[in-house]
């Protein structure tokens, strides 16, 4: 069973009027089966958690640590930790002018398994990760989101997340810009994924709307860089009813 | 200006020069071409045409004297291809431009001539090697293509030497030719050439100019019509290491009916003082009616210390085209891409290797000739590998 342990965890940017600090102390332990939805306001903080767990070099942390089943995170490069097990679906997936997705794929599984897939199993392989995530099978022979929309970028993501099957996923607003039936079919890769038993799920959201396809087990509130208060489902719920209302008074005390 | 800026032109602007008095390309049509090195003076950098190559270094290609060595000139191809000396003015297509280009035609000797004979389809490529060793020396090669006729030419340059060199280069009517030329000369080396190609009534011409080596390479390309009907697809690729100079300039004009041209040229550059320089010059005449035209420039800054210039020029005298277009960019290696494929579990070295061959992947599957894309690529690892550990050692010797 993989557990991410994330510990007091303080991280900054680089600004033109110095550091910036955005983390202020975040603890968090996901465990091997677990789905933790972390919900909070634009600007809280969310993105730069998924980033700095996953080694964003803009992210600049000052303290605490990231430890994926005892193993320091924080010491190892962005690639190291993908193949410990860590995988982020970005909020804004990057444009690879010139590489196929079918390129990339393979050369990520690769990388990930430290050997090639096995050819015939493999092309059969994405095209259901493709097709699951109702995506035709000539995006293969298109640059990696190069032209994709926005919603095609996210399903891109899930195909990735299933073929690479980490141990831990992070998911950053995977949900936002995707209408009612993408968002369906993306909850659904995620289950999927969820589903095989020992897996972690950090699922970040700025709505309550993909928690009705994905139960989380667990619902952490962060406001202003921190986990402001943590719940089961039910948390969610008042946040469905109230909005951060509560939660940002706190904050700004 | 400091040597880690980069200078993004972009070319969005019909008539857009960079700094510098703004030409006009019918003047640049009309400026004087010459084969009498008198009618050039010595450039001294301020002249439009020289302003951003180096040119206190090229000091002994502007000088009006003998070449210290005859470069070494061999050649092969499958049958049907025929190789002559011919005397330097038998074809005239070429006319030179620029002072070196006029030393070189008036040094260089007999020109070494390949024919491809009417209707000859050629199976394999000729290849023509231009081996510089280590001296001034000057080169002069002719290539014919006769009508409805089908092959590839492959020019190597190479060498330690000072290079000056002229290509005239004729597409006979209906026939298909494909001439790659590729600098790759040692890192001291120099080359500058003029390439000159007459285009004939519905004949193609694919121009390949692939740079890859030399401390400064200058290539002009000048293409004209002869008649309706002609095609000419003008690509380059070039990778400039640190102190290296490598300079492309395009001339492609347009007086003959339903003609197409369609220009691309990527480029990468690594290395303090790696420069680039592009020039797209693109004339459409009042008589060119139905030209269809577009033209590229791509440049890849993968490191601090690297500077790309692109400059295209588009003129259009007549309403009556198909289509004509411009662009140009100019952009940073984009460490965003670097951290996406790298959170997918690829190592760095990989990741780099995978976004610059991403890159240059279009123009290279263009290029059409499977010996020269495999090379391609090989080198490019090369200079990655190279680049690389440049940044390594950079890391290091700042104490990261
Ligand atoms: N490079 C940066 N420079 C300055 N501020 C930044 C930078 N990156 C992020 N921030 C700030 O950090 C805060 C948190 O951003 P982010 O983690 O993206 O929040 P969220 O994902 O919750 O919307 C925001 O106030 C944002 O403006
Ligand atoms: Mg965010």
């Amino acid at each position: 069973m993989a557990t991410l342990e994330i510990r007091d965890l303080h991280v900054s940017v680089d600004t033109e009027n110095g550091p910036k600090q955005i983390l202020r102390g975040v603890d968090l332990t996901i465990a091997g089966g677990q789905t933790h939805a972390i919900m909070g306001p634009n600007g809280s903080g969310k993105s730069t958690l998924a980033y700095s767990i996953a080694g964003h070099p803009k992210y600049n942390v000052t303290s605490g640590t990231v430890t994926l089943d005892g193993e320091d995170v924080l010491d190892m490069s962005v690639d190291e930790r993908a193949r410990a097990g860590l995988f982020l679906a970005m909020q804004y997936p990057v444009e690879v002018p010139g590489v196929s997705v079918a390129n990339f794929l393979r050369t990520a599984k690769t990388a990930i398994d430290g050997e090639a897939p096995k050819l015939r199993t493999w092309v059969k392989d994405v095209n259901k990760a493709l097709a699951d995530l109702d995506m035709d099978a000539d995006f293969g022979t298109r640059n990696v989101n190069e032209g994709f929309s926005g919603g095609e970028k996210k399903r891109h993501e899930i195909v990735q997340l299933e073929l690479l099957n980490p141990k831990v996923a992070i998911l950053d607003e995977t949900d936002s810009g995707l209408d009612i039936d993408a968002l369906r079919i993306v909850s659904e890769g995620v289950n999927r994924f969820a589903g095989q038993g020992d897996k972690g799920v950090l699922l970040i959201t700025h709505y309550t709307r993909i928690l009705r396809y994905i139960k989380p087990d667990f619902v952490h509130v962060f406001v202003d860089g921190r986990v402001a208060e943590e719940g089961g489902p039910e948390l969610a719920e008042e946040l469905e009813a109230n909005g951060y209302e509560r939660f940002l008074k706190a904050g700004a005390k | 200006m400091s040597s880690s800026d980069t200078l993004v032109a972009t070319g969005n602007k019909a008539h857009s020069h960079g700094p510098g008095s703004p030409v006009p390309l019918q003047a640049r049509s009309e400026r004087p071409t010459s084969y009498d090195v008198a009618d050039f003076a010595v450039p001294n950098g301020r002249e439009e045409e020289w302003r951003f190559t180096p040119v206190r270094q090229l000091k002994a290609l502007f000088e009006d004297a003998a070449g210290t060595e005859t470069p070494k000139v061999d050649a092969s191809g499958p049958e049907g291809v025929v190789f002559e000396t011919v005397a330097a003015d038998s074809l005239k297509v070429g006319k030179p431009q620029d002072r070196s280009a006029a030393v070189a035609w008036n040094h260089a000797g007999d020109a070494f001539a390949v024919r491809i004979p009417v209707e000859a389809e050629l199976t394999e490529p000729v290849h023509v090697n231009v081996a510089s060793l280590g001296a001034r020396g000057f080169s002069h090669l002719i290539i014919e293509s006769g009508r409805h006729s089908k092959a590839i030419v492959i020019i190597d340059h190479s060498g330690s030497g000072e290079l000056g060199s002229n290509v005239e280069i004729v597409v006979g009517d209906g026939s298909d030719l494909r001439v790659v030329s590729i600098q790759q000369g040692d890192h001291e080396s120099i080359h500058l050439g003029q390439h000159d190609a007459v285009v004939g009534r519905d004949a193609k011409l694919h121009h390949v100019a692939v740079t890859l080596g030399g401390k400064i390479v200058r290539i002009g390309t000048n293409v004209r019509y002869a008649g309706p009907g002609g095609d000419a697809e003008l690509l380059g690729v070039y990778f400039a290491e640190g102190g290296q100079h490598h300079e492309n300039r395009l001339f492609v004009d347009h007086e003959a009916t339903n003609c197409k041209s369609n220009v691309l040229y990527k480029g990468a550059l690594a290395g303090d003082h790696a420069r680039s320089v592009w020039i797209g010059d693109v004339l459409i005449r009042a008589a060119a009616e139905g030209t269809d035209t577009f033209e590229l420039n791509r440049n890849l800054v993968l490191t601090d210390g690297a500077r790309a210039d692109s400059v295209p020029n588009l003129e259009i005298e007549t309403g009556e085209i198909e289509g004509a277009g411009h662009a140009s960019a100019t952009g940073r290696f984009d460490d965003e891409q670097l951290f996406y494929l790298q959170a997918r579990g690829i190592p760095e070295d990989a990741a780099r290797r995978l976004v610059v061959s991403g890159f240059f992947n279009d123009i290279i599957g263009k290029i059409g000739v499977p010996e020269v894309t495999e090379h391609l690529h090989e080198v490019i690892e090369e200079k990655l590998a190279r680049a690389a550990e440049l940044s390594t050692s950079a890391k290091a010797v700042i104490g990261q």
